[in-house]
């Protein structure tokens, strides 16, 4: 085993070893990334995000030369696997992964253990057009990015509603209760720990609670107990009234779509505003689906992407992490007929032509104007989703 | 030429070489799982060996039911295959629609796991295609009644979903037994002495097949407890098997679950052994029960029943899988498509337009991979086989048991461990180390397939061929080889259809960056998009039976001559 460990060590210390890209030198940074192959890991379970992805790696391949490969993912940890396996192995270079599509726990996990290059993001010559000010692109469910990770897209809870069966929208948690119990079974949620229901869980919890501040500091400070005792018992009366009276749950979002088109579920919830509109568009959904916030507002976030420390092509890691910003990329992703989400943009700092592209979008005929939206609500800090997600699990997760 | 020579040459080192190609992986990832399991894992700090994930793993509140659950779905559905499989040869065998069924085996075995489950899945649904052709009219629900069918917390979906799959698998295996045990003697024996045809079987034929299939039986039941693409499929969530946890802890951000996960895949392990050897110990008591049985001289009657009941769980059996292709298929032309309307308001071929093109690299790749995997195997069986031949370096019963370890360890509890080790030593993933990793599970269905035509061979061809100066390379590439084309090709299709099917060891062997046809439609799965699933599905299914059609029509056109050649 020694000798072998030995000759592994030896073969990694002869690897040829290249410094990083410096992100502050732009015109070195793209010279380095003409003819790269950035594999990008992102979650491949959505057929309109991949056509998305697909047409960013057109469109980088022709303005700079990099080639785009999406590495289809069932479930972003799969990446933050690989790049542990790697530095397990001591594979400090030349890493499989060059950019991985995420957020919350997963880079909240890879920042704590160093497994993310940086910082990056604040770099990139697109960053100026950021609305650093009003959007949630800084922060990344209470965890500072500190440029390790850049932002691509905005997303904020809806609710979707199909109004052949539920005509009118629901102003809060105990509406939905009073709904759910009289038409059982008409309601569900992705099973936690999918982020959708585990972000149901948290904005159960937010539209529960007297107070939301205990929610921004991590979950040790609080009296865990107190603060969530609402939202259990909001459960508990919930869960016999839920699809399958709770004994199963839809493993994801768009499974949960599937259920709604099927005609088993009426209310479901997404964390995509245009997603509905897409969903109808892509035959996916009944036309007669429309979306909703809660009074109270819900839970927004934003979706960045981060370069593992170990990656092989960062420089052309960045080329695509800039162009994802770009006024280009960003209103393709805003318009329903492509993506449908919410742009990182500040339209204060774009120049009129750039601007023009925003006004044109039509956003659908189920899509929420961002003045009917209203203001996000913050993520609350990782930590309460890993509790939450957790207690879940023991409490109706493993019913026997 | 010299009477007595020694050993030359490549051949009698290619079984030395075959075991160490297929069995070096798995005793190298399952060393790799118990160091984690142990609590070793330097990544995050830790290095002090100690039980404490064991402990971990017995604290998480789902652990019992997920043990449980992995054990009933596991034992019913190897139980109920196996009944399937015993029922419908003890009452068939030897007639016209036992051969019809012999030729439907081949293309059911060959549809990847994936693909029948979601068909499955489509099917049995309260908003499946069966609620959908009754309703409203005879059942009046205008929508789909709130039942909890698929990924029922008792796994009864899931049992159904194994026992569509194992069935042609079992069967294919007992028409082979049957060739070797000569069932026709005792049967014309024992229905001479009035026994009913079932009877007969299962008292005369039925003790020395089941000899001749306990290996298959063992890898069912190995399979079935350890699943996780069919589990995450049909299974229940709350909680799931204890594989498709041990997945998902596998994944979970939180990298000191991978300590639970390697806990949970050695537990995993020792339940499939247990599992075996509770199956050994019920395998006695049948035996000796039989043997009481056989002893009181009962003749058996009821036949009608028997046989149509027989036929109705082989019919239903193959049908689910079927249907679920066509569900499938139907999903992938389908516009909107409500419930409860037996078929999709319009067709298009705007899903096809859309995914299609999407479809070339990853089919590639399965191509390139199950192309390469099977070659090598190929290569090694008869390189094996030849040894035997030549030097009489034959296979002990023992020796079979080595082919099946492969089969009969969890993939779950050695792949993981795998992937870490083969970092570890600088081999890089990619296509090549997925090839490789192939070969592990393509080599033992290689070596099963082609074994048995290959002994069956007239060796006097030999002897006359060497008689006339030929040397054995010649007669093997000559004489045996061409032969015997219908076979290996047979046995080719077998591996690729294994290669093409194969999901974890593509994922977890490839760091994700080998896409196959499997990978991609399972990716989809988490997704849940119909259309897109029904379009993989298809796909998946089309590149696993391509080749069965090949090695069917190539042989009758090669051999188009001589008949006799043509069937091997």
């Amino acid at each position: 085993m020694k000798n072998l460990a030995a000759a592994a060590i030896l073969a990694l210390l002869t690897l040829p070893v290249r410094a990083d890209p410096d992100p502050g030198d732009w015109q070195a940074v793209l010279a380095e990334a003409e003819g790269e192959t950035v594999y990008w890991n992102a979650w491949g379970g959505s057929t309109i995000t991949n056509d998305f992805i697909a047409w960013v790696g057109q469109r980088v391949a022709e303005e700079h030369g990099v080639t785009l490969e999406h590495v289809k993912l069932s479930d972003t940890a799969d990446a933050v696997s690989r790049v542990l396996a790697e530095k397990t192995a001591g594979q400090d270079s030349g890493g499989a992964i060059d950019l991985i599509w995420i957020n919350g726990e997963n880079f909240a996990a890879m920042k704590r253990n160093d497994l993310l290059f940086g910082p990056f993001a604040e770099s990139l010559p697109n960053w100026t057009l950021v609305d650093v000010d009003g959007k949630t692109v800084t922060t990344d469910f209470t965890v500072p990015t500190d440029g390790y990770e850049s932002p691509w897209s905005m997303a904020q809870v809806v609710f979707m509603h199909d109004t052949a069966r539920l005509p009118e929208p629901l102003p809060d948690m105990a509406a939905l209760l009073a709904w759910a119990k009289a038409t059982p079974g008409r309601f569900t949620f992705p099973q936690p720990p999918d982020f959708l229901g585990a972000t149901f869980l948290k904005q159960a919890l937010y539209d529960l609670v007297d107070d939301p501040a205990p929610l921004q500091a991590p979950v040790d400070a609080a009296d865990y107990d107190a603060v969530t005792a609402p939202l259990w018992a909001f459960m508990e009366e919930l869960t016999p009234n839920l699809w399958r009276q709770g004994r199963a749950y839809p493993q994801s979002g768009p499974r949960q779509i599937q259920l709604m088109a099927d005609g088993e579920i009426d209310l479901a919830i997404s964390f995509s505003p245009g997603e509905a509109s897409a969903a109808i568009a892509n035959y996916e959904l009944p036309d007669t689906v429309r979306t909703f916030v809660l009074e109270g507002g819900t839970i927004g976030n934003a979706s960045f992407v981060a370069i593992p420390y170990n990656a092989n092509a960062k420089a052309g890691a960045m080329v695509v992490a800039n162009f994802l910003i770009s006024p280009e990329a960003q209103a393709r992703a805003q318009d329903p007929d492509y993506l449908g989400v919410g742009t990182v943009l500040a339209m204060d700092k774009l120049d009129a032509a750039a601007r023009a592209r925003f006004d044109e979008i039509a956003l659908g005929i189920a899509t929420l104007s961002p003045a009917e939206l209203g203001p996000a609500l913050p993520e609350p800090h990782p930590s309460w989703m890993e509790r939450l997600e957790a207690d879940w699990t023991a409490r109706f997760g493993v019913a026997e | 030429m010299t009477a007595f020579r020694r050993p030359r040459g490549a051949v009698p080192r290619l079984p030395a070489l075959t075991l160490l190609v297929m069995l070096g992986p798995v005793a190298a990832g399952l060393f790799g799982t118990l160091a984690p399991a142990l609590g070793v894992m330097p990544a995050i700090g830790r290095v002090e060996p100690t039980l404490a994930p064991f402990g971990d793993l017995a604290s998480w509140p789902g652990f019992g039911a997920a043990m449980r659950l992995s054990l009933v779905t596991g034992l019913a559905a190897t139980a109920a295959s196996l009944a399937v499989v015993v029922m419908v040869a003890a009452c068939w065998q030897g007639t016209r629609a036992f051969r019809a069924m012999e030729r439907l085996l081949s293309p059911l075995l060959s549809v990847p796991h994936a693909a029948a489950a979601f068909g499955i899945a489509f099917l049995i649904a309260p908003s499946g295609w069966i609620a959908r052709l009754v309703s409203p009219w005879a059942t009046g629900w205008e929508r789909p009644p709130d039942i909890l069918i698929v990924q029922d917390p008792n796994g009864l979906a899931l049992i159904a979903g194994l026992v569509a799959k194992e069935v042609p698998f079992l069967m294919l295996m007992t028409i082979a037994a049957l060739g070797q045990v000569e069932a026709r003697r005792s049967m014309a024996v024992a229905r001479g002495l009035g026994y009913a045809r079932h009877t007969a079987w299962l008292k005369t034929v039925f003790p020395r097949v089941y000899a001749q299939i306990r290996l298959p039986v063992y890898v069912v039941l190995a399979y079935s407890m350890s699943v996780v693409d069919v589990a995450v499929i049909l299974g229940p969530n709350t909680p799931p098997t204890l594989s498709v946890q041990i997945v998902r802890w596998m994944g979970d951000p939180d990298l000191a679950m991978r300590l639970r996960a390697a806990a949970g895949a050695v537990v995993q392990l020792g339940l499939v052994a247990a599992a075996l050897a509770a199956w050994r110990g019920a395998e006695a008591l049948v035996a000796m029960w039989g043997r009481h049985w056989i002893r009181k001289g009962g003749r058996g009657g009821g036949e009608g029943l028997l046989r149509a009941a027989a036929l109705a769980a082989g019919g239903v059996s193959a049908a689910a899988v079927i249907l679920g292709l066509a569900g499938l298929a139907a999903w992938s032309v389908a516009g909107f498509w409500a419930f409860p309307d037996a078929l999709p308001d319009g067709f298009t071929l705007r899903n096809w337009m859309r995914h299609g093109p999407g479809l070339g690299a990853p089919a590639t790749e399965t191509a390139i991979i199950a192309a390469a995997a099977t070659a090598i195997a190929l290569v090694l069986t008869i390189g094996c086989l030849e040894a035997e031949h030549r030097f009489g370096l034959r296979l002990s019963s023992r020796g079979l048991w080595l082919l099946y370890l492969p089969l009969l360890i969890p993939q779950v509890a050695f792949l993981p461990g795998l992937q870490i080790l083969m970092l570890s030593f600088g081999v890089t993933s990619g296509t090549m180390a997925v090839i490789l990793g192939h070969v592990v599970f393509v080599l033992p269905y290689v070596f099963l397939s082609l074994g048995d035509p290959f002994r069956a061979w007239d060796t006097r061809y030999a002897t006359v061929a060497h008689a006339l100066g030929a040397g054995p390379d010649r007669v093997l590439w000559t004489l045996r080889l061409p032969m015997l084309l219908a076979p290996v090709l047979t046995a080719a299709a077998v591996g690729i259809a294994v290669s093409v099917g194969q999901y974890l060891p593509t994922l977890l062997i490839g760091g994700g960056r080998v896409q196959t046809l499997t990978t991609e439609a399972v990716a989809l799965a988490a997704g849940g998009d119909r259309r897109a699933i029904g379009i993989y599905g298809l796909a998946q299914t089309a590149a696993a039976l391509l080749p069965f059609a090949v090695a069917l029509a190539v042989p009758r056109l090669v051999w188009r001559n001589k008949a006799a050649l043509a069937h091997g």
